[in-house]
């Protein structure tokens, strides 16, 4: 038999690994639970980001990358994040290629916009839906493919297992076809998993309904690594909703957008007639710089602590202001319909206003997660980037946890799918390669019946228990105790909470017993994942006594010096014994300024707590699942820093 | 406001099975759209007569009108049900899966010969690969303007299904692909494809079987100017046609 790929999920991350084999004469099966046209990479609003410095700022891909790590606080392994910057460039290009119908200037170049945690335009961008148009560029290339007899598309199968031999070694996957639930074996020399976030896990998020997290928790309970689950993106602007939450783009705080609470608490009048004297811009106000483009997790703090801390919210509710009407963006409605018209459109639709004449109303929403299957940097020659520790193995797109450290930028995770995808598509042809041993034939029969198996134990249920009432209660305890703000007693409680869920789970009926297009039954299915995968995170949170990027830890934040008492971490001595240390350890050569003299008493005091904060906690958390226990068994691994050495995490 | 919802949902247990009606009642919540109805009888899955049943499947997935997923047919009309606001419908809401594709089951429907007239129309740019071939080609505003409407097409089948020219009986591609191939035939690198994408719509099924009904455009949930690409498409075909007829 020749030798195939799996690529499972048919996002940016799946796509882009496709077409990169398919490149390569190396025939891909493309498994995907929707059509991959409706992946949910089409959510994706607005842009992708590439040092091109086509706005003579003298932006760079080293900025690029450097703005990366410090908006992740630099708990990403940097040699990855490296290289997908400095590829960044091209793979603009290459989709301008496809046919990408990126926003142009007069002169017809690729036109960029702002986006938060950097001072740079550095995002292209096609008005406001660029996920869709990636996707669709993409999607229009694999058909290409299929044409050409290299991709075999499945569609409407869902993922089950891994197929692994004894080394472990992987040979292939399970997947259930969702229109009439048979399970079949299928073969494969190299899997490639690009199946997204777990948006379902947190109930309401701004994700699909096919966000569940499922494929990457069945990977982890046969062993592949879970990775930094705890590093949770809430995002600052969606619409609440009863169904969703509906993300409203950075691109709209991008264009001019500013985000205000009244300074009245009990303001009656319409918000279109508060005057600015009335309005209190806080983001603005604390920071300066970047005013309302500081990285999410910033925002999305301030936005909880103005509502749920200091009860200043519309009304009294969670809800703040997002204001990009053109008397306070600064830009004409034509420019912003152009721009922004697709975030517009979900506004009018689905709110009734227009956002060019009254101001949105918002709150933070859970939006994506930083952690994911284990696809990192080994330090070794012989290295595969984007291979998970089960050799043959691979995964991309947000499923991997590689990129974006404790919190991602805003337009970076499509570059990260795109440059995963095409990496993993590149390393798993090499892989197949040298991947001469034979399976033996009985491993595909066992994991077939293992999953049959537990089809019909699901089959079996008929208790007293609603599945979609624990998922509803699953969403609310991840929602409220392990999203914006983390407390270890609460975690506690919620790590109980879980085992109650799982508990019940034995005892759910499953209403719809019929084979046809069953979707309840897939949704059960899932549901058993959703609680496993909930346990890496929760535990991640609760073992990390710090605080970092979206982890935010009650009692365990660094309070920054006051903006006057800030001085260079380079003249701290015990700083640069920590660069030092790291240097030598990855072979790097950091440049550290000359030091300059003595430092505040405050800053000394700041800087001799961050750096034994760094030198515990400035690690990957590794989860590794025990079965028939409540929990992964974590571990940490160093970050590899060779690029720049961590620092002080402080936007003004 | 009314407490309850009454919802009349056209079921069918599977492919060429006898299709049935089921009412449902549903608590009324205020913004709801179709699609939390359909989460709320999945929920509870009791008809208004009280009866258990099976709960109905559809198709979803983004619930803010990019996917594609859930078209079907709300109180008559070719629509994604996750824009359908509770507020603004009749009642009861009548749900069915659209008639011009196989249903699946329920609500759900295989639209995957949509996805097959993209091939035949090799709606796509023909690259040399993704290694790093520098910049494409520089393209004016209004033309990149042009292209981004029809670039929005979810492949949702709305236009199909509103369109008289699209039954059992006639081999139509419709308006979806149509949209398509202008939109690659106005890309600088798509443009090479011309030739066979004309070749592709010569004949039974191609741009010529359009009827002016102009019912796409109306249902289209992106306002994709669908008819403007089919007048378009068939001047680039009559001019192909010509052009062809001398070289022979």
């Amino acid at each position: 038999m020749p030798k195939r790929v799996i690529v499972v999920g048919g996002g940016l991350a799946g796509l882009a690994a496709t077409i990169r084999i398919a490149e390569r004469g190396i025939p891909v099966d493309l498994f995907s639970v929707v059509p991959v046209k409706r992946s949910h990479s089409v959510c994706a609003q607005g842009g992708i980001n590439a040092a091109k410095n086509l706005k003579g700022e003298g932006d760079h891909p080293d900025i690029h990358t450097n703005d990366t790590l410090f908006g992740g606080e630099f708990l990403a392994d940097q040699p990855l994040v490296q290289g997908m910057c400095r590829d960044a460039p091209a793979i603009i290009d290459l989709l301008d290629r496809m046919g990408v119908p990126f926003n142009r200037t007069a002169e017809g170049n690729l036109d960029f916009r702002r986006f938060g945690g950097t001072l740079y335009n550095r995002t292209a961008f096609c008005g406001a839906t660029t996920g869709q148009q990636l996707m669709y560029a993409l999607d229009e290339q694999v058909r290409r493919f299929e044409t050409l007899g290299l991709v075999e598309k499945y569609e409407h199968w869902e993922f089950l297992s891994l197929v692994l031999d004894n080394g472990p070694k992987t040979r292939g996957i399970t997947a259930m076809n969702i229109w009439d639930r048979s399970i079949e074996v299928f073969k494969a020399n190299a899997v490639i998993l690009c199946t997204g976030g777990p948006g379902l896990v947190f109930g309401k998020s701004t994700n699909s309904t096919i966000n569940t997290g499922a494929a990457a928790a069945r990977a982890y309970q046969q062993g592949v690594w879970y990775a930094n689950g705890e590093f949770i993106q809430v995002h600052p602007t969606p619409i609440p909703g009863a169904d969703k939450l509906r993300l409203i783009s950075e691109s709209v705080r991008g264009e001019g957008g500013r985000i205000w609470v009244p300074k009245n608490k009990d303001e009656k009048r319409a918000p279109q007639d508060i005057p600015d004297s009335d309005r209190d811009y806080f983001l603005e106000r604390k920071y300066p710089r970047y005013g309302n483009l500081v990285p999410r997790d910033v925002a999305t703090r301030e936005i909880f602590n103005i509502c749920v801390v200091d009860g200043r919210g519309i009304g009294g509710k969670n809800i703040v202001y997002l204001d990009v009407t053109p008397e306070r963006s600064g830009q004409p409605a034509d420019v912003l319909e152009r721009k922004l018209g697709g975030v517009f459109e979900i506004y009018r639709k689905f709110k009734g206003d227009d956002p060019l004449k009254v101001p949105m109303q918002i709150f933070p929403g859970m939006h994506y997660s930083m952690g994911g299957l284990w696809a990192g940097y080994e330090d070794k020659g012989d290295m595969i980037v984007q291979m998970t520790n089960i050799p043959g193995t691979f995964a991309a797109g947000e499923v991997d946890f590689q990129y974006h450290g404790a919190n991602r930028l805003g337009a970076n995770s499509l570059l990260s799918c795109i440059w995963g995808g095409l990496e993993s598509g590149e390393r798993s042809v090499q892989w197949i390669q040298s991947d001469t041993a034979e399976a033996d034939s009985d491993v595909y029969g066992s994991e077939l019946k293992r999953q049959v198996e537990f089809a019909e134990k699901i089959e079996k249920l008929d208790g007293d228990e609603n599945a979609f009432k624990i998922h509803d209660e699953l969403g609310e305890w991840m929602t409220n105790y392990c999203s914006v703000v983390r407390k270890n007693d609460k975690l506690d409680e919620l790590s109980a909470k879980i085992n109650e869920l799982e508990e019940r789970f034995h005892r759910i009926n499953l209403s719809d017993t019929t084979r046809s297009a069953n979707k309840t039954f897939g949704f059960v299915r899932a549901l058993w994942d959703m609680i496993q995968l909930a346990r890496p995170i929760v535990k991640g949170a609760r073992i990390r006594d710090e605080s970092r990027g979206a982890h935010y830890k009650d009692g365990f934040d660094l309070q920054k010096p006051e903006s006057d008492k800030i001085g260079e971490a380079s003249d701290h001595q015990g700083y640069r014994d920590l660069c030092a240390e790291i240097a030598e350890k990855w072979g790097a050569n950091f440049e550290l300024p000359e030091k300059k003299g003595d430092i505040s008493p405050e800053f000394q005091e700041y800087m001799d707590k961050w750096v034994e904060k760094e030198r515990r906690w400035n690690k990957t958390t590794i989860a590794e699942y025990k079965p028939g226990t409540d929990g992964p068994e974590l571990s940490f691994r160093d970050v590899a820093m060779t690029v720049v050495p961590p620092r002080p995490r402080i936007y003004k | 406001m009314p407490e309850k919802i009454t919802v009349k949902i056209k079921r069918q247990d599977g492919p060429g099975r006898e299709p049935y009606w089921q009412t449902f009642e549903v608590p009324y919540q205020p913004n709801m759209n179709v699609i939390s109805v359909l989460m709320e009888i999945r929920a509870n899955p009791v008809t208004a007569d009280g009866k258990k049943t099976t709960p109905p499947s559809w198709d979803d997935a983004c619930l803010e009108e990019v996917c594609g997923s859930c078209s079907m047919r709300v109180n008559g009309v070719a629509r994604q049900s996750c824009s359908a606001l509770v507020d603004q419908l009749a009642q009861p809401i009548v749900l069915e899966p659209f008639s011009k594709f196989p249903v699946i089951r329920d609500l759900m429907i295989d639209r995957s010969s949509m996805f097959e007239a993209l091939k035949r129309v090799k709606a796509w740019n023909p690259l040399d690969g993704t290694y790093d071939l520098g910049p494409g080609p520089r393209v004016d505003p209004e033309t990149q303007d042009d292209m981004y409407k029809y670039a929005e097409c979810m492949t949702c089948g709305c236009c199909l299904e509103a369109c008289p020219q699209v039954n059992e009986n006639s081999p139509f591609i419709g308006a979806a692909a149509i949209g398509q191939t202008y939109l690659y035939n106005q890309q600088p690198i798509g443009k090479a494809l011309m030739d066979e994408r004309l070749e592709a719509h010569m004949g039974p099924g191609g741009v010529g079987d359009c009827g002016n009904a102009q019912n796409c455009v109306r249902v289209c949930p992106k306002d994709i100017p669908l008819t403007t690409a089919i007048a378009a498409l068939g001047r680039q075909l009559t001019w192909y046609s010509i052009k062809s007829f001398f070289l022979r």
